[in-house]
């Protein structure tokens, strides 16, 4: 890099950095902020489904009346809140922080690269996704409001709904960024590993990484088209996904006819599916460091968790029809996706269960991050093992589009994906800043959010197989519905209760970056990978000299060591 | 081995015997497969479930597109040419055959607008019905794609002769660009069939 060694300015230095670490904090932050944003939608959607009609307290009044009359949440408002929250904390939250955050800063130093093969485009990739996640927001502000078509888009609606292209464009420039992070990671795993560093050496985080930039590279071009036939169908009146004979508003469609709304449909999940293994592969990979380092022995079954991955992502590009076999597809095509679904879920299993077994005759040291991985065993579990009655035919067109379906993902990306992510945020956080975050705090925290929520997303198991559709505005409009109502009210006091929780991760990490303690050891976990073994935080190029390495990752108790730790890069071990 | 390494120390990093910029370059054109894919599957899907098909002969101007075909296929031999020029040095040949294809590329624009502004004077757009919409769509997209090649093409010309000659990535971009280019041409060889001529 040419401007190695020169004194870089303020903005070289922390706006267009192509530093790695600098683009991975870079996004953890925009992507935390995305968070909380997403979350405060859900909060006012919360509020309307427990309390229908009734002024949402603190900020109903400062809502713009189009959205939220008189302080009440209007139906248009709640659709465009319901789309943008799955977009945001998908595409913008969960994602860009698994992905690009912890991605970008741990990958590189886990395999002893001085930076990614591409800096530039490494930055250009954060420089696309900040601008895209900004037009999302900013489609709130445009006339007719945000996308209202909820994160699927399922046309003939998301055709005729105002709102939609901007939310169009803004998938354009995820989609992009996407793709430059995925090229990138690729290239480096295959080309910038530090000597020594062969493919079955490296950390489960950096192999979970390495699948899931394939699955975002092959994954994203297909809903790519699809947005563009989206967008033509939109701006150019073109006709792919609109049928003939479409009657809207009770009068007949003035678009030419002869498209597939099922194409779209089809299109979006096979996106949307490998999407789902790429929100769990990353943290997956983060709490098997976590739970390998806080068991002080090696992981069970390494090699077997590696392929589990690979033949996970491999699937993922063949079970997406599972989510629409309501559509009235041939029976046949419906086992091949149902067989599929099935075979899928061996893996995935195969992963938890060899997590588990890892515990087995362990001194765990309970620390912050390991209670978030902890968490995550059992959470993850129900999140995985409600999801097989909605991937087998027959329960599902029961259980389709209702409540359980949200109790499900939830579970998976929420008590899963996400509290993995934060175990993940106190693990390298001393890495990263060189301070350490606060224990206690970090305790309340985690015991805060996994009973909220657990609160929050278990009753929706109940109020979905009582029947309860998941898209209503007003659930006690049906009478039927009324029996839900109880959980609905626990759910949403269960939701604020998680707002609470966050008040002290928010205080801990902002604090913490200035004022926690020092941490001079740039090891403080005692951990075997080469993340560790540069200074905390990690200069510019990341190692004085290129680390070699000599052995596999999770070489912990090793009988030939008088530590309980043998790094990767110590090049032998006394007798 | 990407400068980035180098600049540090001078260490042979674990890799898989391919530079980095061929392999970014080939993981691309993978995900470019996949969204062509996606266009040509869809393509097929709503074809099959039409009641009726136009004749891509009997709606579309073959003999232009025909010409368009060789266009494409000369300027990919051209850009082959040109690579062969950088291999030997040799730099005014170079020039002359990456002008070459440039042109070519150009020429393939013009005839493709010729022909969408015959479309559009006889009142048929993409919003005229389902064959015309992936007709604009598909070929729409693989013009910008082309569009993208020429200025990668130009940039080349450009970078030649402000200091790219003599730099040691230059033979490779030159490289990635003629690959790059062998699929938008692929791409057309594809579409020019599907909807020409079936």
């Amino acid at each position: 890099m040419s401007d190695h060694g020169h004194e870089l300015s303020f903005w070289e230095k922390y706006v267009f950095s192509v530093d790695h670490k600098v683009i991975g904090i870079q996004y953890m932050i925009t992507a935390l902020c995305f968070l909380m944003i997403g979350f405060g939608m859900i909060l006012i959607m919360r509020w309307q489904l427990a309390y229908p009609g009734t002024v949402i307290p603190l900020i109903g009044k400062l809502l713009p009346a189009t959205f939220a009359p008189g302080g009440i949440l209007g139906p248009t408002g709640y659709n465009q809140m319901g789309a943008m929250h799955g977009t945001i904390m998908i595409f913008l939250g969960i994602v860009p922080l698994s992905v690009g955050g912890f991605g970008n800063y741990v990958m590189p130093i886990q395999i002893g690269a001085p930076d990614m093969a591409f800096p530039r485009m490494n930055m250009m990739s954060y420089w696309v996704y900040l601008p895209g996640g900004l037009i999302m927001l900013a489609s709130f502000l445009m006339p007719g409001g945000a996308a209202q078509s909820g994160w699927t888009s399922y046309p003939p609606l998301s055709v005729i709904n105002p709102g939609q292209t901007v939310w169009l464009l803004g998938m354009v420039f995820l989609i992009t960024s996407s793709l430059l992070g995925s090229i990138n990671f690729i290239v480096t795993v295959l080309n910038l590993r530090a000597p020594g560093m062969t493919l079955w050496r490296m950390p489960l985080f950096t192999w979970s990484q390495f699948v899931t930039a394939f699955l975002l590279l092959l994954a994203f071009p297909p809903l790519e088209a699809a947005a563009i036939m989206q967008l033509a169908d939109r701006v150019l009146h073109t006709t792919f996904y609109m049928p003939d004979g479409l009657v809207i508003a009770g009068q007949a469609s003035t678009y030419a006819g002869g498209g597939a709304v099922l194409l779209y449909q089809h299109l979006f999940w096979f996106l949307a599916h490998p999407e789902v293994y790429v929100l769990i592969l990353p943290p997956f990979g983060l709490i098997s460091e976590i739970i390998a380092n806080n068991t002080r022995k090696p992981l069970f079954g390494y090699k077997e968790m590696v392929y589990a991955m690979m033949f996970l992502g491999g699937m993922s590009f063949v079970v997406w029809a599972h989510h629409m076999f309501v559509t009235g597809m041939a029976p046949a095509m419906a086992n091949f996706f149902l067989i599929t679904t099935m075979i899928i879920s061996v893996p995935s299993v195969a992963l938890l269960t060899c997590l588990i077994l890892s515990l087995k005759g362990a001194s765990i040291r309970y620390n912050t991050p390991m209670l978030f991985a902890l968490s995550y065993l059992p959470l993850f579990g129900i999140g995985g093992l409600t999801g097989l009655p909605l991937g087998l035919t027959v329960t599902d067109i029961y259980l389709h589009d209702t409540y359980y379906v949200i109790g499900h993902f939830h579970y998976v990306v929420v008590t899963g994906s996400l509290m993995a992510l934060f175990g993940g945020i106190y693990f390298w956080f001393p890495k990263m800043f060189g301070r350490k975050m606060d224990e206690g705090l970090g305790k309340l925290h985690f015991w805060g959010s996994v009973i909220a929520m657990n609160g929050i997303f278990f009753p929706m198991f109940i109020i979905g197989m009582q029947g309860q559709s998941r898209r209503l505005f007003d659930p006690t409009a049906h009478l039927h519905n009324l029996i839900g109502q109880p959980m609905h009210v626990i759910s949403t006091l269960a939701a604020i209760a998680l707002l609470v929780f966050q008040i002290p991760f928010i205080y801990n990490f902002l604090n913490s970056i200035f004022r926690g303690e020092k941490c001079s050891d740039p090891n403080p976990w005692r951990a075997t990978t080469l993340d560790w073994a540069c200074p905390s935080p990690p200069p510019h190029g990341n190692f004085a000299k290129v680390p070699r390495v000599y052995r596999g990752p999770y070489e912990y108790s090793h009988p030939d060591h008088k530590e309980d730790f043998l790094p990767q890069s110590l090049e032998k071990a006394e007798a | 081995m990407s400068s980035t390494a180098e600049a540090v120390e001078t260490v042979e990093y674990e890799n898989v015997g391919i530079p980095d910029g061929k392999l970014a370059i080939w993981l691309f054109l993978a995900s470019e497969v996949m969204l062509f894919g996606t266009l040509f599957t869809s393509y097929i899907v709503l074809r099959s479930a039409a009641p009726a098909w136009p004749v891509g002969w009997d709606v579309l101007n073959v003999p232009l597109a025909t010409l368009n075909t060789f266009l494409l296929i000369g300027s990919s031999v051209t850009i082959v040419m040109s690579h062969s020029r950088v291999q030997k040095r040799d730099f005014a040949g170079f020039n002359t055959y990456m002008a070459i294809t440039v042109l070519l590329s150009f020429g393939f624009l013009i005839v493709k607008a010729i022909e969408y502004a015959a479309k559009f004077n006889h009142g048929i757009a993409p919003s005229t019905n389902i064959f015309y919409s992936i007709y604009f769509v598909t070929t729409g997209l693989h013009g910008l794609h082309v569009i993208g090649g020429i200025g990668w093409n130009l940039g080349l010309l450009w970078w030649a002769k402000n200091g790219g000659w003599d730099d040691k990535l230059f033979e490779g971009r030159v490289e990635y660009a003629g690959l790059y280019w062998h699929f938008v041409d692929l791409v057309w060889i594809f579409l020019f069939p599907a909807l020409y001529l079936l």
